[in-house]
């Protein structure tokens, strides 16, 4: 099955019973899938009027109760945004999945583009953290769709799935575990009376238990500022302490929320680092290279965002030098610049969009960088 | 007027085990009509004898977007404009639950309206209770959809040059189940016609006209609270059973009120399981779990 078929089959899996969607290349078959597969184990399809509305839907029903998401690519995630905000600020578990296309704009609706990266992370207005994963292959889409569920149901966000055009609409062998071998993970619940309820105040994790609507705790949920209780304080003291909980539950998990799919690290001078479709180009050049007898390695990044810092920082010092690739004029570059932080020298491999990168591109640049000439 | 102190001893209201009393005082100006509609709401909600914690309460950004804060059921205060689409992925995820959609004329109607007319279209099964105080007033009284045709507001200080919506009619051309227009004076009414709505399977939808004496008022020189209240009940004429398109809303003419629409239709639940439940037992034949298939 391709990329985005596999992506809803992940979501079924996973157990959601709601989509709220709109048709965009390259995300459609996300949603004509959903359409077929939902209504067959009792969920609810629905076609909403927009991006806008299908962001609001899926926060709804969430709340309601039903693990739900939406999919999308360029044009429509910039319409999610604000409803993305009011996900992280009400810690409403959902997943948004955006089968990136080249931009500005209309751009290349049926080309690759992976330019989105930054708009994931802080495209939505204030200060939040986020998850976003990188799947590689249909296969991965499936695998990362459920991880996604699981992210949100556990830290209450909505986590944000950037496949690509070309992860979405290739298609390749997808195993399909059988149901007792997946993990599941549900948002946890409250387990005090009404009356002892505070909707936002954390465990010891950071993690606040989540009364759904219909739970009998009438609670109150709202996109001001707001205080344990969930009531608008309009204050600083109520946005500092609203505002670190949202970011220290991220940050602080880091560990247990970041994955990296490390090639030949071991011994590697020369690190590429990529995501995605381009992680497959990536790769092959780190292989070729090896075969010249150079000594790459690859990181790929599974999580986007949050990004691995400390992993970074660590080969950073032994490496003679890192090469990003990806589709967009250098986005994630920026982050490994920052987290090298000079320790060796950074270079970008990449295009606007439109193509994927040749693995040969990256194959020159690792053999330059070997060569100490970056 | 309100006090931030607790009366000590004092009774308790009727009202109060459906209002979030630690919450109060509300944020509404004095003379604001939505304190009027929110009773109403309160008053309706009651009458229907419903467990509390089979309703949900959705508003969007603006004045009325504060209703959902300060009454003691499920309650979200969402995004500007979005509180329609939020409550039909609530409904959809949670059918039992009775959804009420509160908020402003420029909430429901400017940045929310084509939210309106879908949810409308579909039947999506709700409640929606447009408070129509003739301007934006959260952020100091600019010109709205429902502003009137010549109408000074922060952002027409000349008068407004826009014609504006008819709600009621708008509602009732989108396929609205139930639609009635009342002013903040006719409270009775009101609450009669929000308990109705409440009743109706379907897309429900009442406007009521609503006193902005700090903004509206003041800059259309309209005088108190009270003055405006009996300003457009002076205008209004009631008018039920008329074809929705002659239900004028004219602040200057008249001001046409009662019951438009009360109709059934299939609503979106309805017409999803025709469409998609008959497919249930042919998937179930694949998996095996049935012997025949349909």
């Amino acid at each position: 099955m391709n990329g985005d078929e596999a992506c809803c089959e992940g979501a079924l899996a996973a157990g959601c019973r709601f989509f709220a969607g709109y048709p965009i290349t390259p995300a459609t078959e996300i949603a004509e899938s959903m359409s077929r597969r939902l209504p067959q184990l009792g969920g609810i399809f629905i076609q909403m009027e927009d991006e806008i509305a299908s962001m609001a839907a899926i926060l709804g029903a969430s709340w309601g109760g039903v693990k739900s998401m939406t999919s999308t690519s360029g044009p429509g995630f910039s319409l999610m945004m604000e409803n993305i905000g009011l996900g992280i600020c009400t810690e409403t578990p959902c997943v948004v999945c955006n089968v990136q296309r080249a931009g500005p704009s209309t751009g290349l609706p049926t080309s690759v583009g992976q330019g989105d990266v930054m708009q994931a992370r802080w495209g939505s207005h204030g200060h939040y953290e986020i998850i976003a994963l990188c799947p590689t292959s249909p296969q991965q889409m499936f695998d990362m769709t459920i991880r996604a569920f699981n992210l949100s149901e556990y830290y209450r966000l909505p986590v944000i799935i950037l496949a690509d055009e070309v992860i979405g609409h290739m298609n390749e062998r997808v195993i399909i575990p059988r149901e007792d071998e997946i993990e599941i993970i549900n948002r946890r619940k409250p387990s005090v009376s009404r009356e002892d309820y505070l909707p936002y105040k954390a465990d010891a994790d950071g993690i606040a238990p989540m009364a759904n609507c219909g739970d009998g705790y009438r609670i109150h949920v709202t996109g001001l500022t707001h205080d344990d209780r969930g009531y608008p304080a309009m204050n600083a003291e109520a946005q500092e302490q609203m505002v670190s909980r949202l970011v220290d539950k991220i940050r602080n998990n880091r560990d247990k929320i970041i994955r990296t799919n490390n090639l030949y690290l071991d011994d590697a001078e020369v690190i590429v680092v990529s995501y995605g479709i381009s992680a497959r180009s990536a790769m092959q050049a780190v292989r070729n290279a090896r075969n010249d007898g150079i000594k790459a390695g690859l990181i790929t990044l599974e999580t986007i965002w949050p990004f691995p810092e400390e992993l970074i920082r660590n080969v950073a010092r032994r490496a003679k030098a890192m090469i990003m690739a990806e589709i967009n004029g250098g986005q994630m570059v920026l982050e490994l610049e920052r987290c090298a932080c000079g320790a060796c020298p950074v270079s970008l491999v990449s295009n606007f969009g439109g193509a994927i990168i040749h693995p040969n591109l990256i194959l020159n640049a690792i053999s330059k960088a070997a060569k100490g000439k970056i | 007027m309100t006090t931030s102190k607790a009366v000590k001893n004092a009774p308790p209201h009727p009202m109060d085990s459906l209002l979030r009393t630690e919450r109060i005082p509300h944020i509404w100006c004095p003379g604001c009509g939505i304190g009027t509609v929110f009773s109403a709401v309160i008053s309706a909600i009651k009458n229907t004898g419903w467990d509390p914690n089979s309703i949900a309460v959705v508003s969007g950004i603006g004045c009325t977007g504060r209703m959902a804060g300060y009454i003691r059921l499920d309650s979200f205060h969402t995004t500007h404009g979005r509180a329609i689409p939020f409550a039909t992925g609530l409904k959809l995820a949670r059918p039992q639950t009775k959804i009420i959609v509160v908020s402003g004329d420029g909430d429901l109607f400017a940045i929310g309206g084509n939210h309106f007319i879908h949810a409308a279209r579909r039947n999506m099964d709700m409640t929606v209770i447009c408070v129509n105080n003739l301007n934006y007033g959260m952020t100091g009284g600019q010109q709205a959809p429902g502003t009137p045709l010549g109408a000074k507001t922060t952002t027409s200080v000349n008068g407004a040059p826009e014609e504006p919506f008819n709600f009621s009619y708008l509602a009732s051309a989108c396929g609205a189940t139930y639609v009635a227009r009342w002013t903040a004076m006719q409270v009775r009414s009101l609450r009669s016609s929000i308990s109705e709505a409440l009743e109706k399977r379907g897309f429900s939808f009442v406007e009521v006209i609503t006193p902005c004496p700090s903004s509206f008022g003041r800059r259309n020189r309209m005088g108190s609270a009270l003055e405006m209240l009996k300003f457009y009940q002076g205008r209004s004429v009631i008018r039920g059973d008329i074809d929705p398109k002659d239900a004028s809303m004219d602040i200057d003419k008249e001001i046409v009120v009662g019951k438009f629409v009360d109709i059934e239709r299939p609503t979106f639940l309805d017409y999803y399981e025709k469409f998609n439940r008959p497919q249930i037992p042919q998937w179930r034949s694949l998996h095996g779990d049935s012997q025949k298939a349909r």
